[in-house]
């Protein structure tokens, strides 16, 4: 017996837990090297490039918003539109009925449709899987017909923002002295730096998200979610959380986009073609549930959009033809089937276990 | 007093519309799980054929109708076979995004053929028929042709499902697909079935749209959304819970308008939010989802 010595206990292996990879850190600093660039741009690019970038700008975020929400947390909404009409109208009413500075009123937007998010998801998370798509939408449109009520914001018709709501916002002096511009292109040019922010903020606000305990926690619901109940995740809240987030910064989104257009009207800040039908266009042809996606997807978008929208018809009827031959022929879409074949991930959210 | 009995019969004369539209989807939303946003679009197209038949041929409409349910029954077995069998699965983009496509496909391709012209079948005299009920009450014929139709469709579609070797199909795929498959049956068969035979009851919808109201290419979704919470209140699986949800939005449109105009369309979206808040399944649900 007594050759049966206990042998030392073998050293555990060191596991290490990576979540970054080269390609992600170059992203890192390219990225911000691309917003930097993005950031000067207005001193050297013409009014139209402007007003271009910043249409893609609040699609790229939008569309990060819908994929968090759908292509991460399985809420697939077709409502969203709810909170880009919400945001707008609620920045049209503090700017013109309170007179608060724009960029303060796009800020309170977001934070009052967060309030207003949390009896909306009450509703809505009565509903699951397709019925949960549609009953997003219903909600979406009793918003519409309750916004089309407030004889002040100009009921059914709509109104529009006073050039005097809109001259003195935060930092116009500044620009107009630094870029010697006149009014309307110097508001051009704020608007485009929040829209800059936006749209590099929603990729980061994602990337965030998922790298914490809650994008944990998503993973978890998104794969099984009676096992990651039975784990101890509380699937309600975290989702409830995700959609006030997402509804937050979806009105944020909103509101820039009618202070851009300075004019309102319920059918156009509630339409589900524009803010919804067309964002999971984006995000579905550039990959779901990644976010390098929507990147991808918008450049798409946008390129089909400028050399092809004077088609009409034929423009739209192509639109339709691709969103059904890339469910058909690439349902990961262009980035996932990138990923896929190369092995690559520009934003890693996966957790990987890595032997010594 | 009187008034208010009159605006019950004409929500659930409208109610009988709305199930029209919704007993396609209902069919298909049993059958297969399918959320089809193209829904509304193809009563429209089926609208449009209807019009098409009856100008070249020189018939009425209600002859251009039945020739039109062939050749829409044909369009409904091709799309399934070729397009939506290849989307189903336990994801819910591919289908929402591939009827998404779809919708703006087949609108688009319509504003081609036809303009944006507003249309309307012309169906003679019965249009602007009523009877008197007495007092001052009085039904149109038209709406009144409506819901008896909705309720035939609904009847003969239930004697279908319960009375004949498809019918059992049907409902086993929808049930347990698994088991349905290990019993030999072709599920992707059946399904493209169960479309055609959808669209022969959006046929039947597209008629009554085109004779009741003007159209044109791009109402589709607008339509669409009433149905499906037609669908969504009855309860998924059950064609009499779709009559009865059409009839909760009718009747919550037309007591809405008659307190305040404006009002219609929000009432018949607040009824649908108050029903799913508090019966999330629907009323009478057959099939669990």
């Amino acid at each position: 017996m007594a050759e049966l010595r206990s042998s030392p206990p073998a050293e555990p292996p060191r596991y290490r837990i990576e979540t970054g990879t080269r390609a992600s850190t170059m992203l890192a600093l390219g990225g911000i090297a691309v917003v930097a660039m993005l950031a000067v741009l207005p001193a050297f690019a013409g009014r139209g490039l402007i007003q271009d970038l910043i249409f893609v700008f609040y699609m790229l975020a939008l569309a990060q918003c819908w994929n968090l929400l759908a292509g991460y947390a399985g809420l697939v909404s077709v409502g969203q539109q709810a909170f880009v009409g919400l945001g707008g109208y609620l920045l049209f009413a503090l700017t013109i009925g309170a007179g608060i500075d724009p960029l303060a009123a796009l800020v309170l937007s977001g934070l009052i449709t967060a309030v207003l998010a949390v009896p909306t998801a009450l509703v809505v998370f009565r509903l699951r899987g397709p019925y949960f798509a549609i009953g997003s939408w219903v909600v979406a449109e009793v918003y519409r017909l309750v916004f089309a009520q407030f004889k002040q914001l100009g009921g059914g018709t709509g109104t529009s923002l006073p050039p005097s709501a809109t001259g003195g916002i935060f930092g116009i002096e500044w620009v107009k002295t630094a870029f010697e511009l006149r009014s309307p292109a110097a508001r051009d040019i704020i608007t485009y730096w929040i829209a800059l922010v936006l749209a590099a903020g929603a990729p980061l606000m994602v990337y965030l998200v998922l790298r914490s305990r809650y994008g944990l926690a998503l993973f978890a619901i998104r794969d099984s979610e009676a096992t990651a109940e039975s784990a101890g995740v509380d699937s309600f809240r975290t989702k409830l959380g995700v959609y006030v987030l997402v509804a937050a910064a979806t009105a944020m989104i909103g509101a820039l986009i009618y202070l851009q257009k300075a004019r309102i009207s319920p059918d156009a800040a509630f339409s589900v073609l524009d803010w919804s039908a067309y964002v999971i266009f984006i995000v579905v042809i550039g990959g779901v549930g990644t976010i390098e996606g929507p990147i991808v997807g918008v450049i798409v978008f946008y390129a089909l959009q400028r050399y092809l929208a004077d088609f009409g018809t034929w423009y739209l009827i192509l639109l339709g033809a691709l969103a059904i031959a890339t469910m058909l022929f690439a349902p990961r879409g262009i980035w996932g089937y990138v990923a896929q074949r190369y092995n690559i991930a520009l934003f890693p959210v996966r957790r990987r276990l890595l032997r010594p | 007093m009187l008034d208010w009995i009159g605006t019950i019969i004409q929500g659930v004369l409208l109610g009988g519309l709305y199930a029209l539209f919704a007993a396609g989807l209902s069919l298909i939303f049993g059958i297969m799980r399918l959320v089809n946003l193209a829904h509304g679009d193809l009563i429209v197209l089926a609208a449009f054929a209807i019009l098409a038949l009856a100008s070249w041929f020189g018939i009425d409409p209600w002859l251009a109708t039945l020739l039109a349910m062939p050749a829409m029954f044909a369009v409904g077995f091709g799309l399934q076979q070729l397009l939506l069998n290849r989307t189903l699965g336990r994801d819910l983009l591919p289908p929402l995004l591939v009827t998404f496509g779809l919708s703006i496909i087949i609108q688009n391709g319509l504003l081609e053929a036809f303009t944006a012209d507003s249309r309307r079948l012309r169906l003679g005299a019965i249009e602007t028929a009523s009877i008197q009920l007495g007092g001052n009450l009085a039904i149109g014929v038209m709406p009144l042709l409506t819901l008896g139709s909705a309720i035939a469709v609904i009847l003969l579609l239930n004697l279908l499902f319960y009375r004949t070797a498809l019918g059992r199909a049907f409902r086993a795929t929808s049930d347990d697909l698994e088991i349905a498959q290990l019993m030999g049956i072709d599920h992707h068969r059946i399904y493209a079935i169960a479309m055609a035979i959808a669209m022969l009851v959006a046929t039947v919808a597209a008629l009554y749209l085109g004779a009741g109201a003007n159209f044109d290419p791009t109402i589709g979704p607008a339509r669409l959304i009433y149905a499906f919470e037609a669908v969504i209140i009855g309860g998924l699986g059950s064609l009499w819970g779709t009559l009865a949800g059409g009839i909760v939005i009718g009747v919550a449109q037309t007591v809405g308008a008659k307190i305040n105009p404006e009002w219609q369309i929000l009432a018949g979206h607040l009824a649908f939010l108050a029903v799913v808040l508090l019966r999330p399944r629907g009323l009478f649900p057959r099939a669990e989802d």
